[in-house]
């Protein structure tokens, strides 16, 4: 048995990637909690890409591209971050394992649909999963996997299949792990910084990102067919939001927690309205894939139109939030 | 969302796990809070698991009466799609759609037979065949 990283603790979280992150990056020595890595990184985000298709469905992300949190952080505490991938399975599995017999905690991206420690009727072909790996037992890899709320074992030949899924997004057995980090505590301009980029990003010229996606979605919403498809389509927009990676409420609430952080370090009280105010969106979130789910059950009749009028308020609430939330830190 | 509210009426999908949100505590500020889940969440996956379920169920009953064959039931089964497997395999969709014919699929070769058993996590002999 490679000796597991014995220090390492493992904490639940609410998204997979700023849960690694702040996970492994407290196992080397930052105090960094899961809302403070999201915030930090400017990971908050909107994106209508129907072009890209999951089982036919557009996708829809809340969040910026896999890696972009993990990336995010090395600038502000001053580290480099390896990322390896392989052309080899096996060659994957050797690293992975050299690295462990270094004592190291590993990074992965994964797909969910090969680990068989996940719930069965969350297994989809979606292959932007991040987990740590802090030891080997035998064949088994000692998994934090932060959606979890326990450590998981995972035979060797199913972390295999994981790591070198194909299709969109595949991880092509990518791992990473950092150097020493040069900063162990986050900088009030750094969390300025990282507020501005994010309101820039919610706010920018792009059609299908940010407060314009969702307005863009909205518009798509609006032009459903009132059958098994049209519910299938808002299913999906749901279970994107709520579902695979928190989505729309649970990132609202995620950085609202950031903004609680970021009021302290910046002596920015002003932060904490800003805060309660991303608390009352990350409800009307909820709100909105409730009322879609009451069509989906039959309950309410199927009302395209108000639905996507719920999207086009939830994106006017955002514009003037992150309005506000610029003016705040400038 | 306060902590009262953070959602324990449970998501038979999420299987005995519990999923981390943030909400307020009385002190106002926002904790992690571990959740059962809601109907929410619980309506949507199963609307997913069962759209692909019911694909496959068509499919295995096409199968059945040799319309079509078992690739394109075990396809469903294990969750994807014609694009996916597409991608998964390296096999076009257009030559897919075509191994979903029984008598092609039957004389197909050992080699792409293995690839599509591979891609499927199935053994050779289970992709021959319905369950």
């Amino acid at each position: 048995m490679n000796a597991p990283a014995t220090s390492y603790r493992h904490r639940h979280a609410a998204h997979c990637e700023s849960g690694v992150a702040s996970n492994l990056f407290s196992h080397y020595g930052a105090t960094l909690s899961e809302a403070m890595a999201f915030g930090l990184s400017s990971a908050l985000s909107f994106a209508y890409l129907p072009f890209v298709k999951l089982t036919g469905f557009p996708l829809i992300a809340y969040r910026m591209p896999p890696r972009f949190i993990l990336k995010g952080l090395s600038k502000p505490f001053d580290v480099k971050l390896h990322f390896e991938t392989f052309n080899s399975a096996e060659r994957g599995k050797r690293r992975l394992d050299e690295l462990l017999a270094q004592g190291k905690v590993v990074g992965l991206q994964t797909s969910v649909y090969w680990l068989p420690y996940f719930p069965q009727d969350m297994r989809f072909h979606f292959n932007a999963h991040n987990l740590l790996v802090y030891g080997k037992d035998g064949d088994e890899y000692l998994i934090s996997d932060p959606v979890l709320e326990d450590p998981q074992r995972c035979a060797s030949a199913d972390l295999q299949r994981a790591r070198f899924a194909k299709g969109v997004l595949a991880p092509k057995g990518l791992l990473y792990y950092p150097d020493r980090l040069g900063r162990t505590e986050v900088s009030a301009a750094a969390v300025r910084q990282a507020i501005v980029k994010t309101a820039r990003i919610m706010l920018g010229p792009i059609p299908l990102t940010g407060v314009r996606g969702m307005r863009m979605l909205a518009r798509r919403i609006r032009k459903l067919k009132a059958d098994e498809s049209g519910l299938n389509y808002i299913g999906h927009i749901v279970r994107m939001q709520e579902e695979i990676g928190t989505g729309g409420a649970g990132f609202r609430f995620l950085y609202a927690s950031f903004l609680q952080e970021a009021a302290a370090i910046c002596a920015l009280p002003e932060l904490e309205l800003l805060a309660e105010r991303l608390n009352t969106i990350g409800d009307d979130w909820r709100s909105f894939a409730l009322q879609a789910v009451r069509m989906i059950k039959g309950r309410d009749a199927v009302d395209f139109a108000a639905l996507a009028e719920s999207l086009e308020a939830l994106a006017g609430q955002e514009s003037d939030f992150f309005r506000a939330l610029r003016k705040a830190v400038k | 969302m306060d902590i009262s509210e953070v959602p324990q009426e449970g998501n038979r999908t999420l299987g005995h796990h519990r999923k981390a949100l943030y909400a307020k505590d009385a002190n106002g500020r926002m904790v992690l809070v571990a959740s059962r889940g809601s109907e929410i969440d619980e309506t949507v996956t199963l609307q997913a698991v069962q759209r692909l379920h019911a694909f496959a169920e068509a499919a295995r009953l096409r199968c059945l009466t040799g319309q079509t064959s078992p690739l394109e039931f075990w396809m469903w089964t294990q969750r994807m799609d014609l694009a996916l497997l597409a991608q998964v395999t390296g096999i076009w969709q257009w030559r897919i759609r075509r191994h979903f014919r029984p008598r092609i699929f039957a004389r197909l070769t050992p080699e792409v037979r293995q690839c599509y058993a591979q891609a499927l996590g199935l053994s050779v002999e289970q992709l021959q065949q319905l369950p």
